[in-house]
């Protein structure tokens, strides 16, 4: 079912990456065949753009949720429907955003990464 | 169901009831709290979650034998589990009662809160689950450390452990006892000693296996309790959010204005300051991050948080509503507070038990005396699993940490370094047992916030830097951290709640009551100058030695399922 376990077992002989001790004192040519493969690159890059930007986008939301209770309360007290005032939504719609967001990762994450991980790994048995 | 009849006593009987409580009240206002009669159905119902959890106990005990086994739960938890294990370690009976008390009180600040705990979760996810799986074992100093320096490094992670865990484990133990006085009519004393008793038997005989089993158990119990209640709410008013609303804007003293944010948060930078230390915080608690290392693979960690953002945003909505269907439904009800001369009340200050007992009271409203119990069982059995859950993940830290690598210098066996994590649960529970007696008349109402500074500050500039940056070397890592965990706590013993609260001078010479505005930009700051400025040999080789971690830590190749080999 994972991937990354599969590389874990098919990979386990490329021990240039077992940690512990800090090592390298030479470029492991096991580890420059993993780094230097396109699909690590392109796996590695597009996850590590993807994971900031969520990242940005949940900071961004929070934080501009924060900015507004401190700055400006009068807005957040409009009514938006009878009782409940803008703020209420935009509070619980934090809360929901987040939600949505690790929801999106998880998906993307399920096909695209999990698919060059798989890739990557297939290979790399070659 | 004694608290009950006192309850319905006193609508019975009014003015003979008015007596009973005010002889009960004697003693200071809010937050202190008075030994109520001893509740049955709360004690026979958390007798049966004990027994229920002792049995599993005994028998993770008997399918306890590694090190993995131990500390990680042999990585054989499955996805789902493991989100209702985390969602059980992070729901707090403070977020429970405390939150749905505050909503109680200032209605929407009570949010502010709400979200600021669960938005730490996208970010553990994006930046941190699934490169911890991929390159740890046991605990995060195995991650922090896995290209510096193993003594530096561990001694700094440990440390971070160590004193989130003694500060989280306080503000839980104290808050117990007072809980317990109040539910089950035990005497203080009594409670954090069964507290204390129970972890110790968790951790060290059942280890990880029987820690998850009883967070999962946990979650469940409070995920049904606060739905039923929840719901029970709603249904009053016809599934009509904006009824509940209307009804509470018309009870509550404060009117329309518990629509708006209020006076809690009064100064941005305060304001922000928290949202940094919620945030970070979340992705810097030792019990959380051990976590993701009893799962198989990145995917399963993955999903874990996913679910658990789900289920903890879910749980945070339902005690907004709680805290609404208090306004909605306690507040006009005289029964529920402790009377003045003429039969008046104050709606904010005289509830029964304090603003935190919301949920007890409410529960008692929505399904009687019976789910009162069933709640006040759920309550206790939430500090339980919190409190079992931070005494594994310090024993971690002294076991495999501070012994195993920093003292045996990595010259141990698997049965000694497990045998020790247990005696260390066992100190630990002990130091937890004294420690909430010695505080029990102290403010400690500050200390899980500190928890939460310190795992910003130390631990996650710590864990994140050194995963995420090719330059970080050893003593930028140890120095930063340092300097996160000593300006955290500095700031905090120097401001309003310490320095004034409990030390009595005049004025508080820290003007935040959050520092992690402060500390965790200086933590970071310090681990990146320290980093550049270090051009020692093992500063070359630590940065050499990046690209085999990166490796690691983006495809899981090289990385162990938690099993010892």
């Amino acid at each position: 079912m994972s991937a990354v376990q599969t590389a874990g077992s098919a990979a386990s002989s490329t021990h240039a990456v077992q940690g512990g001790a800090p090592g390298g004192e030479a470029p492991d040519p096991r580890l420059e065949r993993v780094t230097s493969n396109p699909t690590f690159q392109t796996l590695v890059s597009e996850r590590t753009r993807f994971g900031w930007i969520l990242t940005i986008l949940m900071l961004v939301v929070y934080f501009g949720f924060i900015g507004l209770i401190a700055f400006d309360k009068q807005l957040l007290a409009t009514k938006v429907s009878g009782t409940a005032s803008l703020g209420l939504f935009l509070g619980v719609g934090v809360i929901v955003f987040a939600f949505i967001l690790t929801g999106i990762y998880v998906t993307r994450a399920n096909t695209r990464f999990d698919r060059l991980s798989a890739e990557l790994v297939r290979s790399l048995a070659r | 169901m004694s608290r009950a009849h006192l309850l319905g006593f006193l609508g019975a009987f009014g003015i003979l009831g008015i007596a009973a409580t005010a002889a009960l009240a004697a003693g200071p206002d809010l937050g202190a709290v008075q030994q109520q009669a001893t509740n049955w159905p709360a004690i026979g119902m958390f007798l049966f979650f004990v027994l229920l959890t002792l049995g599993i106990t005994y028998k993770a005990a008997k399918g306890t034998k590694s090190a993995a086994d131990f500390y990680a739960a042999g990585g054989g938890i499955s996805a789902g589990t493991n989100s209702l294990a985390i969602a059980g370690d992070y729901m707090s009976a403070a977020s429970f009662l405390g939150i749905s008390g505050l909503v109680y009180t200032s209605g929407f600040d009570g949010l502010i809160y709400s979200t600021g705990f669960l938005v730490g979760w996208p970010i553990v996810l994006f930046l941190i689950a699934e490169r911890l799986r991929n390159l740890g074992k046991f605990t995060f100093a195995d991650v922090a450390s896995f290209r510096l320096d193993q003594t530096s490094i561990r001694i700094i992670s440990a440390t971070g452990t160590l004193v989130v865990v003694a500060f989280y484990l306080i503000a839980q133990m104290v808050g117990a006892g007072k809980l317990i006085q109040l539910l089950f009519g035990l005497p203080y004393l009594y409670a954090v000693v069964i507290v204390g008793a129970l972890m110790i038997v968790y951790v060290a005989f059942g280890g990880m296996k029987a820690t998850t089993w009883v967070q999962v158990i946990k979650a469940c119990l409070l995920l049904g309790g606060a739905s039923f209640m929840a719901g029970a709410v709603l249904y009053k008013y016809g599934f009509h959010p904006e009824a509940l609303f209307a009804a509470a804007v018309a009870t509550h003293p404060k009117g329309d204005a518990i629509m708006a944010p209020g006076g809690l948060v009064s100064n941005p930078i305060e304001a922000i300051s928290l949202g940094v230390g919620l945030m970070f915080g979340t992705a810097g608690l030792p019990h959380i991050l051990m976590r993701f290392f009893t799962v198989a693979d990145a995917q399963a960690a993955r999903k874990s948080v996913f679910y658990a953002t789900g289920l903890i945003g879910y749980f945070y909505i339902l005690t907004f509503i709680i805290g609404f269907g208090g306004i909605a439904l306690l507040m006009s009800d005289p029964s529920y507070f402790k009377l003045g001369a003429a039969g008046s009340f104050d709606k904010l200050k005289d509830m029964i038990g304090g603003t935190n007992m919301v949920a007890v009271n409410l529960a008692n409203a929505v399904g009687g005396p019976y789910f009162l119990g069933f709640i006040s069982a759920v309550a206790f059995a939430t500090i339980l699993a919190v409190v079992a859950g931070l005494t594994l993940a310090g024993a971690s830290a002294v076991s495999h940490d501070l012994y195993a690598q920093v003292i045996a210098r990595g010259r141990t066996t698997e049965g000694a370094e497990v045998r020790l994590s247990k005696i260390a649960a066992v100190v630990i529970g002990i130091v937890a047992i004294y420690l909430g007696y010695v505080f029990e008349n102290q403010n400690v109402a500050f200390m899980v916030g500190l928890a939460f500074s310190v795992a910003a500050s130390c631990n996650f500039p710590v864990l994140s830097m050194s995963i995420l940056w090719r330059g970080t070397t050893t003593w930028g890592a140890l120095l930063g951290g340092l300097v996160g965990l000593l300006t955290a706590v500095i700031m905090v013993v120097l401001s309003k709640a310490v320095w004034v609260t409990t030390f009595g001078h005049p004025a508080a010479l820290f003007p935040f009551d959050n520092p992690t505005l402060f500390s965790m930009p200086l933590a970071f700051l310090t681990i990146y100058v320290v980093s550049k400025l270090d051009n020692t040999r093992r500063a070359q080789r630590e940065r050499a030695a990046f690209d085999a971690q990166f490796v690691r830590s983006e495809t899981g190749i090289g990385a162990s399922g938690a099993h010892a080999h």
